[in-house]
């Protein structure tokens, strides 16, 4: 396979993660849309690192692993904490910080 | 073959992306994202990174899934109502400006693969578990060590995030 369809195929995933942000309105399904724009981002780093014979694309993508892992712990303690006070996790009414 | 299983785990992986995103229910799309990166896993596997595609099924579906599912269930979401029928203009927005940065991406990669050289009969190994543990723990030792530290912060300040307090304004 050419290197350039598996490129392609990581843009596609990471665009439908950044359609995924800008319309869902479910502030966890916009936390498994970062998740979907972090791992089309590996996708690319494992392709160059596998066609370049160079291992460290595949380390700098263990470590992405890990903070994706952070992430999502802090990320899905923070939705909790505005669940406890609003009782939805819905982002338009979420609007403590918005002008 | 590899062509037949490239086509068969992207054809896969972008049906769950966009199913993940269009469904109204938070379930649904928990688990259309698990079987889109099991999908992703079986290309990391093509691309002979053996190591990452179980890390990736262990650590992604396994672990951060079954937290987003415990969560998503903890707090009994209702599923979304009026997806589609308000702020249409919005959408088309995000659609367009999305197709806009796509291209761009492609664009850009189809201009930059002309560049690199070619495959290196030696690279078939650089996936298995021996070659990544020995830069890891040589090289990046370092590296390693700090993103203990970033997990064990992370994991209390999830706690202090999400812990109840006895003072709060609203008990519920």
């Amino acid at each position: 396979m050419e290197l350039d369809w598996y490129l392609g195929l990581s843009a596609v995933l990471f665009s439908i993660g950044v359609i995924g942000v800008l319309t869902r309105r479910n502030a966890i399904v916009i936390l498994m849309c970062a998740e979907l724009m972090l791992n089309a981002v590996n996708l690319t780093l494992v392709s160059l690192s596998a066609q370049m014979g160079d291992i460290h694309g595949q380390i700098l993508v263990f470590f992405s692993l890990s903070v994706a892992a952070a992430e999502a712990a802090v990320g899905l303690a923070i939705i909790i904490a505005i669940y406890r006070n609003h009782l939805s996790v819905d982002i338009t009414k979420i609007n403590l910080l918005r002008w | 073959m590899e062509t037949f299983f490239f086509f068969f785990f992207a054809t896969l992986s972008i049906a769950a992306a966009i199913a993940m995103i269009t469904s109204r229910d938070t379930v649904n799309s928990a688990l259309f994202l698990v079987v889109n990166l099991v999908a992703v896993a079986g290309i990391f596997l093509l691309l002979k990174a053996q190591f990452l595609a179980v890390v990736q099924v262990l650590v992604y579906a396994g672990a951060i899934m079954v937290l987003f599912l415990f969560v998503i269930m903890l707090l009994n979401l209702n599923s979304e109502e009026r997806f589609f029928s308000e702020f249409r203009i919005k959408y088309g927005i995000a659609f367009i400006l999305s197709v806009l940065m796509l291209s761009l991406l492609v664009y850009a990669v189809a201009d930059a693969t002309n560049t690199l050289p070619v495959l290196s009969p030696d690279s078939a190994h650089i996936g298995t578990v021996e070659a990544l543990g020995d830069t890891l723990f040589v090289t990046y030792i370092l590296p390693v060590l700090s993103t203990a530290i970033l997990l064990t912060a992370a994991v209390v300040g999830a706690l202090m995030l999400a812990q109840r307090k006895n003072s709060g304004k609203k008990e519920s």
